[in-house]
């Protein structure tokens, strides 16, 4: 059992802060992973969890035991780094093994854990080579490997995938994903890449400026982002955004259009809608077609709704030129709203 | 200008200067060393054996090398160790601890001189402490322990820092991810710098120790400085031979000693501290 509590961690460097208070609670094996730009402190967080890093405030516990204050091999964790930090002095065997030769555990044990584990990454057959003569994704392997065979109750993995080609890292992803739910472990990863986290993650934190902005699950996180940043970071293309004033009860004109908003509400509201929640049809908001994308299963159109730039994905089979008015009409339960002053969503309209 | 002969000419002038200045004397010295008026002998190599002198200044040197030398390695080690930690202020303690390296050997030994001789700051002290009532004799040829001490210790003092230097410069190198994945995987201080820094150091540790053992094979100025001809060396007694004995094939022999001698000892680290291939970064 090993549930993670981060109680209001904070870290500032000096008078930078990279995270203000974070409280997150990570269930037993469940797989979390950070999202986020480059410096939301993500990262950093991780390092607090992994004790390579202070916290200057809070608290981190591991399965029930408060380990802020120990040293990373006292807190029941293991490792993958972005840059795998396989040891090149060592032979893909010693690199697995590095951790439980540290326990002192007995060989026959460790040559067990060694071989099971290579196994399982597909790596049995390069046991005595160096990392000098291993590519990249098998370097990826021995790093996943040499903490899967600590047996950790926690497994915290750095960007692990960021320095491999696509194909590769599409491949191992998948591969991760089976692996990991396999060892029961719980599983925090650091990621820039949404389709990674969305891929991967039984709960997303979606971080910003050193702040959770949301953790739900990935499609709670895609459907009904908390704030307009998640909704705007989330999704390729993301969500489009109109700005709309209240006139009357409960409604809205959003470009030209009169919408049902959230009742009771402020006088001046933000509409969003995801850009494949878009129809051609009569009565929608007028668009100008400027840009044409065609991605074979959907086409990409941009184009400007009110002066502002509207996306839409659409069928394949439509036929439409740069220059041409179209009428999008949002599926009316897919319309989020944001409050423009706090960016923070109001309540889904039922 | 052909881009295939242009890195040949650029490196044509060192190339020149190197056969004439040290290939060509090198020929000289074999020649020397190994012909007489009627052609090859082992004559001056059996000369240079044969004197009583000979095994003692061979075995002097050797002893000095090999004391003075893991000494460094260790001082470097723990000195480079704490410097590399340093945020602020690393440079100005670098620079402080590689002044010795801008005196001359020669300095250097008349500096340890000047506090073991009779008239010397050590007596001074031990005097005017009331320790001793009169100066003691520290460099007679009653005491050559004392003398080694005294070299040693000028050595230590004059040559430590160039050790220092090339494993602070190859500490740098090593990425900090390694030290933190053994960090992670359980190592403590001690056992990140066994199985992080002294593995991933060792193209940097071989380098310093072929220089230093090279250099301490050479070793003359400091005892002489020190020593005179009480402690004698190899580089010493060929000077002898050369310039006081007049005979230049024996001195010859002895240089091809001091070549052999390090030679061995590059093969030696070479092949000790060899990198398995693949094992590199």
């Amino acid at each position: 059992m090993a549930e993670i509590q981060i109680k209001g961690v904070g870290k500032s460097f000096g008078s930078f802060t990279a995270l203000h208070s974070i409280d997150l609670t990570i269930a037993d094996q469940e797989f979390m992973v950070l999202l986020g730009a480059s410096g939301c402190g993500k990262t950093t967080l991780l390092r607090i969890i992994a004790g390579l890093e202070s916290p200057t405030r809070g608290e981190v516990w591991i399965g029930g035991k408060r380990v802020d204050q120990l040293p990373p091999r006292d807190r029941g964790i293991a490792m993958v780094f972005q840059n795998y930090a396989v040891f090149p002095h060592l032979t893909v065997y010693e690199n697995i093994a590095f951790g439980l030769r540290m326990k002192k555990l007995p060989q026959p044990e460790v040559d067990t854990r060694v071989r099971r584990t290579a196994e399982l990454m597909h790596i049995e057959q390069l046991l005595k080579r160096y990392s000098g003569q291993l590519s990249g994704g098998q370097r990826q392997r021995v790093a996943v490997a040499r903490a899967l065979a600590m047996e950790p109750d926690v497994i915290l993995m750095d960007e692990p995938l960021s320095n491999l080609d696509a194909l590769l890292r599409l491949e191992m992803r998948a591969e991760l994903k089976g692996v990991l739910a396999n060892s029961k472990t719980t599983t925090i990863y650091v990621t820039h890449d949404q389709v990674e986290a969305m891929s991967l993650a039984d709960r997303i934190s979606v971080m910003n400026g050193g702040r959770i902005v949301q953790a739900a699950s990935p499609v709670e996180v895609y459907r009904n982002p908390a704030a307009r940043f998640v909704g705007s970071f989330i999704g390729n293309p993301p969500m489009n955004f109109l700005p709309a004033e209240k006139h009357g009860d409960g409604r809205y004109h959003v470009a030209g259009l009169s919408l049902a908003g959230p009742p009771g509400a402020a006088q001046k509201l933000e509409f969003a809608i995801r850009p494949e929640d878009l129809a051609i049809a009569p009565g929608g908001l007028k668009a100008i077609a400027r840009v044409i994308e065609p991605l074979g299963a959907h086409t990409l159109v941009t184009s400007e709704v009110g002066g502002a730039l509207f996306r839409a994905v659409l069928d394949s089979d439509i036929r439409i030129a740069p220059g041409d008015e179209l009428s999008l009409v949002p599926k009316p339960d897919r319309i989020r709203w944001f409050d423009p002053e706090t960016s923070s969503a109001l309540k889904a309209v039922p | 200008m052909n881009s295939k002969t242009l890195p040949y000419l650029l490196l044509a002038p060192a190339t020149v200067f190197l056969a004439v200045f040290f290939v060509w004397p090198f020929l000289q010295i074999a020649y020397l060393a190994f012909t007489t008026e009627g052609g090859f002998t082992l004559q001056h190599f059996e000369t240079m054996a044969g004197n009583w002198k000979f095994w003692p200044t061979f075995w002097n040197t050797i002893i000095l090398a090999a004391i003075v030398v893991p000494l460094q390695l260790v001082m470097a080690l723990t000195m480079a160790q704490v410097v590399a930690k340093l945020n602020t202020a690393r440079n100005t303690i670098l620079y402080i601890f590689t002044i010795p390296l801008g005196l001359s050997d020669l300095a250097a030994g008349i500096i340890w001189l000047a506090i073991f001789e009779q008239s010397g700051f050590l007596n001074s002290m031990l005097v005017g402490l009331g320790v001793v009532e009169r100066p003691i004799l520290f460099l007679g040829y009653q005491n050559l322990w004392v003398i080694f001490v005294a070299v040693i210790l000028a050595e230590l003092w004059r040559a430590t820092a160039i050790v220092m230097v090339i494993l602070v410069s190859g500490m740098g190198l090593i990425p900090k991810e390694y030290y933190e994945a053994a960090e992670v995987f359980g190592a403590g201080p001690w056992q990140r710098f066994v199985k992080v820094t002294l593995p991933m150091l060792r193209p940097s540790i071989q380098t310093a120790l072929i220089l230093r053992t090279i250099a301490a094979f050479e070793v003359f100025a400091v005892v002489v400085a020190l020593g005179g001809t009480t402690l004698p060396v190899l580089v010493g007694e060929t000077f002898n031979w050369q310039f006081a004995l007049q005979d230049r094939s024996v001195a010859a022999a002895y240089a091809l000693v001091i070549l052999a001698i390090s030679i061995a000892a590059t093969l030696v680290f070479l092949r000790l501290l060899r990198t398995p291939k693949g094992a590199t970064v």
